[in-house]
């Protein structure tokens, strides 16, 4: 199949311009009306990925940041420093809420998914270390409420007042808020693994509790949620697996290893871990 | 505080919540296939030689046939809030793109015009903006038109078997002009393009049907009618 033939073909156009001039005709002058409707939703498409890109990138970095937390003294710091990169992030789904202002959020669903997923993880990643439960739906769509001062336009001089700020919110989906979450529980393993690392024997224990209880919520959904949560429901049991094997092995062996090997012990382990899984 | 058991029966509620919507708009939408494909068998007898003939008792036919989409649809409206359109676009997208279809169709046998996105919503009874509530989204409406297209092409071929040996001339300047105003549009790699691409292959049939009629004397168009 050849190419689609882009603007090399004007004879053939040429020749159906036999009635008279076809830039006048109705046909035409309606194609432009869909042109213009059509290229504003693209760009408004391609604006909310980029959006969306960066908030993933920030994301991904405030959740490598949270993992120090098994190695780092002071736990605290590394939160307050998270807490800003949230902010920023949040920031930035302001602007995806700015984007969807008046607009069906639905039919853009798909350019921003991504990058709230992945808030959804790291924002209950730090919730998980901070208070050790896991985050609502609710507290995390009460944090994604943005004042907005009214910019008032130019022309609209100094007599207008200002409008007072205007509220926007983005509302998280549940399906987006589940997928999260089941990413969640790749961080949760991975932190488990490196708290062991560290001598660290109560956390795994916690973590295991907490992961089983995920599995359970998934595994009671079921089938009944998106078609994606059943791929994740897999790796979930991967990670869930990998967590009860430690927290076995520390049982089994804890006494009989003394601390300074343990950490050799679950590197070794650690390192049969895919490296790809987990981190998407 | 929420326990992660309440917080997950809390998000199970949401989708069978959803699941039950879905299961309500698919059933209407069967009916509205069931529907679309009778006015497709009505219209398909323009093919036929007889068929040329009678096509204006045909389109009156099909245009009846099209009270019984409007009560279906007008039904289909009442299954989902309506600002959640997109959420569950997918499940009418194919019968809306049919029945675009099928009414620009007709008003293209009738008149011999392209149907207007208005016109369709009207005959559909739905709205063109969004902001008003169910309607046509353009990339359906547009993908119903390239539907029209392969149909016409088809028929070019049929209606000079009948003897007609004009009204592939006139679908081919139509078609002509539906190739230069997609050309306008900057598609994206979506389905719409797909089936955009697949236009080529009717102008190019609808050309050879015209090439083969005036070669032979047999298109009595006014400027061609001088090559033999």
């Amino acid at each position: 199949m050849s190419k689609r033939e882009g603007e090399g073909c004007p004879k053939r156009r040429a020749e159906a311009v036999q009635d008279g001039d076809m830039t006048s005709s109705p046909v035409i002058a309606a194609f432009k009306v869909f042109q213009q409707e059509l290229d504003t939703k693209h760009d408004k498409y391609e604006r909310l990925v980029k959006i969306s890109r960066d908030v993933t990138i920030e994301s991904k970095r405030t959740i490598f940041l949270l993992h120090r937390v098994t190695s780092v003294p002071d736990v605290e710091d590394v939160l307050k420093e998270s807490d800003v990169k949230l902010d920023g992030v949040r920031q930035k789904i302001g602007q995806i809420a700015e984007e969807l202002r008046g607009e069906d959020i639905n039919q853009f669903h798909r350019a921003f998914t991504p990058g709230v997923q992945e808030y959804v993880e790291a924002v209950s990643f730090q919730h998980y270390i901070r208070h050790r439960t896991l985050i609502s739906l609710e507290e995390i769509n009460a944090r994604l409420v943005f004042m907005k001062a009214e910019k008032v336009d130019p022309k609209g001089s100094a007599d207008s007042l200002p409008m007072g700020a205007q509220v926007l919110t983005f509302q998280v989906m549940p399906s987006d808020y589940l997928l999260g979450v089941a990413d969640l529980t790749g961080e949760l393993m991975r932190m488990c693994i490196s708290s062991v690392g560290n001598g660290d024997i109560d956390t795994p224990f916690q973590l295991s509790q907490f992961l089983r209880q995920i599995h359970d919520g998934f595994s009671y959904i079921g089938n009944t949620g998106p078609y994606e949560v059943s791929k994740k429901l897999h790796t979930l049991r991967q990670s869930l697996g990998k967590v009860e094997d430690a927290c076995y092995t520390l049982r089994v062996r804890g006494s009989e290893i003394p601390k300074h090997m343990l950490a050799d012990v679950f590197s070794s382990r650690a390192a049969l871990i895919d490296p790809d899984e987990g981190v998407a | 505080m929420m326990s992660v058991t309440e917080m997950f029966s809390y998000i199970q509620g949401f989708l069978s919540a959803d699941q039950d919507i879905r299961e309500d708009i698919r059933k209407v939408v069967q009916a509205l296939e069931q529907i679309a494909r009778e006015i497709l068998t009505v219209l398909q007898s323009v093919h036929q030689p007889s068929g040329f003939k009678e096509i204006p008792s045909k389109c009156a036919k099909a245009r009846e046939l099209f009270c019984t989409v409007r009560t279906h649809i007008a039904d289909l409206k009442t299954k989902f809030p309506v600002e959640q359109y997109y959420r569950f676009h997918e499940h009418w997208r194919f019968v809306l793109q049919r029945l675009t279809f099928l009414a620009a169709f007709v008003v293209y046998l009738e008149t011999e015009t392209l149907v207007t996105r208005e016109e369709v919503a009207q005959i559909l009874s739905i709205e063109v903006v969004r902001e008003k509530g169910f309607h046509l989204d353009v990339e359906d409406y547009l993908a119903g038109v390239l539907i029209m297209a392969s149909e016409l092409s088809r028929l070019a071929v049929n209606s000079v078997t009948a003897g007609d040996y004009n009204r592939p001339l006139r679908i081919s300047n139509f078609i002509n002009e539906l190739d230069s105003g997609f050309r306008l549009l900057n598609l994206k790699n979506d389905p719409l393009r797909k089936r955009y691409d697949g236009l080529k292959y009717d102008v190019k049939k609808i050309e050879e049907v015209v090439y083969d009629l005036s070669i032979r004397g047999l298109a009595k168009e006014p400027e061609s009618g001088g090559d033999k």
